[in-house]
This record gives structure tokens, sequence and C-alpha cells, in this order.
């Protein structure tokens, strides 16, 4: 492994940070699909050179770029995404019903074998997938159609099926997480789904505060070579599984909050999770203005703040669900991007931190590859 | 031919620069228009109009001889100076969008 490439989407575009392994020395280019929102960039695990990217904006609504060569050409593919069927409603705002309409594109999901094959999760909250490499996209609609659809509600950014992750050891099964229903998962491929919300409690969000769907799961995370802990990171509350979501727990423990969005896994250590807290469901940054990332090495309840090289004093920035990632370089490097434009990376899994860019626009996702 | 103005997101993402030049047979409607549009530059199709329903994307305007001709119906006829290519038929993003 020879170096790093960083993928981050922005309000206004996207950028490719490259370096070698050292991971000193970074290459900025950008922006890409400049003034669009770039809500997620990834790379195929099966062919790092094959990347995808979600560019939407309001004016003119969702287009998917693939890149053959690693970021540097791009071409616009298949950008329809039209549910199967009846699309039936979900819950709005404001509890009355509304039917679900297709904003954009949340989160793309490379298969780990097939280049060609995507996962799409998208708002209003569903699945798709492409095997075309992204000319076709077809609705995955076991998902909506799992019976209790009609008590999904938006979370606050839009009800958005944000995270898929794909069990290396079992093919047909598939985590997501939707904000705000909560975490599913299939066993046959995407053909049917079940709820994985037992344990999480949601008691001044949610009438029922352990209704089986409804709860704003924030982000899950898992390592490949467990698949069956999950780590989550919800509206309040950190929790971990250790069955394949049947049931959770809080692990949250000594966290200064423990509200936040991105949640993510050390690429050699599967009980080494990180987190960012931020102060509140309104006050969306980091308490006392300090950015700290928070570092648990017992896969939670007991987590040591991690400040070296991070703003201690007036920083009022925030990190979305999508945007933090892991490489897999010896040492494990760890990178984020934030509301106000900065990305930051440690090469040393987490005990230092330096800023690759400070003046992007509102970083949306990150993503890494280790090349 | 008929003169057809993008929004620069939309000529960046069609590759083309300055108007483009279409030949729509039958007609000339925002329909025809636009169907010659997106068969020419297919990664335009749901940008303009939805892909399902065709309805216009509510940020996107279209103009033509000093009229704003958004809510007119598809299947009506664009003014003869349009048709005639003496005028171009501007898709616009709407301010509001941004």
């Amino acid at each position: 492994m020879s170096g790093v490439r960083v993928l981050v989407g922005t309000r206004k575009g996207a950028f490719i940070l490259t370096a070698d392994g050292s991971r000193k020395d970074w290459t900025v280019t950008g922006p890409l699909f400049a003034g669009w929102e770039i809500y997620h960039l990834k790379g195929s695990p099966a062919d790092p050179a094959r990347l995808y990217a979600s560019q939407t904006s309001g004016w003119f609504g969702q287009v998917i770029q693939r890149s053959n060569d690693g970021g540097t050409t791009w071409e616009p593919v298949g950008n329809k995404f039209a549910y199967e069927g009846a699309t039936g409603t979900h819950q709005w705002y404001d509890g009355t019903q509304h039917p679900w309409e297709f904003k954009r594109v949340w989160h793309l999901e490379p298969s780990l074998t097939d280049p060609d094959t995507i996962f799409a999760g998208v708002e209003d909250a569903a699945m798709f997938r492409t095997t075309d490499g992204g000319q076709s996209w077809h609705e995955l609609p076991g998902l909506r159609n799992h019976g209790k659809g009609h008590l999904w509600q938006p979370g606050a950014g839009g009800m958005g099926l944000h995270t898929i992750l794909l069990d290396p050891k079992h093919p047909d099964r598939i985590f997501i997480a939707i904000s705000a229903a909560g975490a599913f998962r299939t066993d046959d491929g995407g053909a049917t789904w079940r709820p994985i919300n037992r344990g999480l409690q949601s008691p001044h969000e949610l009438p029922d505060k352990d209704a089986e769907v409804g709860h704003c799961v924030h982000r899950i995370a898992m390592h490949p070579s467990r698949p069956d802990v999950l780590f989550m990171q919800k509206h309040w509350d950190v929790m971990r599984s250790d069955n394949a979501g049947d049931s959770w727990h809080e692990v949250s423990g000594n966290l200064p909050s423990d509200f936040g969005f991105p949640i993510d896994v050390h690429a050699h250590e599967p009980e080494t999770i990180y987190v960012v807290p931020i102060k509140s469901d309104s006050e969306h940054y980091p308490p006392e203005g300090k950015l700290r990332v928070y570092r648990s090495k017992s896969g939670g309840n007991e987590w040591e703040a991690l400040t070296n090289g991070l703003p201690q004093r007036d920083c009022y920035v925030n990190v979305l669900r999508d945007a933090m990632a892991v490489d897999r370089l010896d040492r494990c490097g760890i990178y984020f991007g934030t509301t106000g434009g900065q990305v930051y990376a440690s090469s040393d899994a987490g005990d230092s931190w330096t800023a690759i860019v400070r003046d992007l626009p509102a970083v949306l996702s990150v993503e890494v590859q280790t090349l | 031919m008929i003169r057809v103005v993008l929004p620069a997101h939309l000529r960046t993402l069609a590759r083309v620069d300055g108007e483009v030049n279409l030949a729509v047979d039958g007609p000339i409607t925002q329909r025809a228009v636009l169907d010659a549009l997106e068969a020419s530059y297919p990664a335009l199709c749901g940008t303009i109009r939805d892909h399902v329903t065709y309805r216009r994307r509510p940020f996107v305007r279209y103009f033509a001889c000093e009229q704003d001709l958004s809510h007119e119906v598809p299947d009506a006829l664009l003014p003869e100076a349009v048709a005639r290519g003496e005028e171009p038929f501007l898709v616009v993003g709407a301010m509001a969008g941004g």
C-alpha cells in the first residue's frame, strides 16, 4: 500500500486529497462539479480506479458521476431513481401522511466484489441498486414495503437512507440506517428487510420510546472482521450490538455528550471506535467550543478525548454523519471534515491531528481509499 | 434550427459552450424542444424536467422573447421567433434556487 486518496464531498463541489504513505504532503484537486452539492463520493473496493459521486442541486436535481481513472476524468451515468410500484406515504414533519418523493442520493456503497454494482441510499428513504456501472438504477422495494413505512418520519435533514454496510462474511446481508426510521437488516440480498432497533430508546422523540421503528439513527459502523458487532451513533446515545443488530445496549459511558453524527472503527482494532460529540440536538457544535474526537479502545463506555492539533477554543463547527473515514495503513489514519470546511487527518490513529485543508465549503462526506 | 440557451451548470454537464442548436421536427413546443434536447444530450435528462412526470423542475424557468413561458402547457406552440430560430428558448435556473 503506497498512499491514500481522500474523497471529500462538500456543499459546493468535490475535492480529492492525495498523499503517499507518510500522509504528510498533500495534493488538493478540485473543486470538481463546482457549485453542486456533492453528498457522497466513494471508490469501489474491487477496482480502486472506479469512483462514484452523488451530485445534486435544488435547481437541477440528481446526477451520478462515475470515474474510471481514480478521479481524473468523470462522466455522468444514469440518474433516474423511480420508486417501484405504489409509492405510498410516510409521516411528514407535522405528523400527517406525505407521499414518497425522490429528492437526492445520500450515500453510495459499491459492492465489495463487483465495480459495476453499487447500492444507493436515497431521500425519501429507499434503497436502489445498479449492476451496470450506474447506467440504470432499480429500487429494492422490499425495504419500503416491509409494512411500517407509514411510520417513518424525516429527521431534521430529511428522510434519508444514509448508511449502507455490506457484510463481507455473509454476501446477502446488508445493514442500513435511515433518519428517522431506524436500522434495518436484510439477509436475502435486499428482497426482505426487518427492523433491528430493539434496545433503542427515544423517550423525547417518540410517543412509544421503545417503538419498533421511528428512531433517528445517525450512523452505524462495523469492522469487516466482525460484522456481527455494530456500533451506532443515535440521536442521543452511542449504542452497540453484538448480534448483528438483534439487540442494542448503550455504551455512551463518560462522553461529555452522547449526541453526535459520525462513528467509525479503527481499521485494525475492532474494539477501537471514534465519535465526535456535539452539544445537543439543537446546538450542533462541540461542547465548550472544543473540537474533540473521542476514542474508546474497549468498544464503548470508556472514552478518551483526542485533542492534539484540534482547536480547543472558539470552535463551533459540526461533523456530519458521512464525514469521517479511516484508512488501512499502519498506523491507521483517521480523517474527518467539518461544516467549517476543514479536513483533519491523523496518521497515528487519532493521537495527533493536522488540517489537510482549512477553507473548503462545508464538508458533507469524507471517504478514503488506501492505495 | 431551434436555439436553446442553457444555464452554466447544464452547459458544463452537457459539455457544450454557448447556445445549443437543435433540429426539431413537427410543431415547435416546449415538449418537442426538450425532447430533442434530452435526446441529443442524455446527461440532461431529469435536470430540467422530472424523469417520470416530465413536469418542469420547480426551480427551473423557461423564457423566450422576453416572456416567462414556465406556466404554459408543454404542448403549446412556442413563439414564432423561436420556431424560426430568430430568438432562443432559454432554460434558466430560478434566482430563488440559490
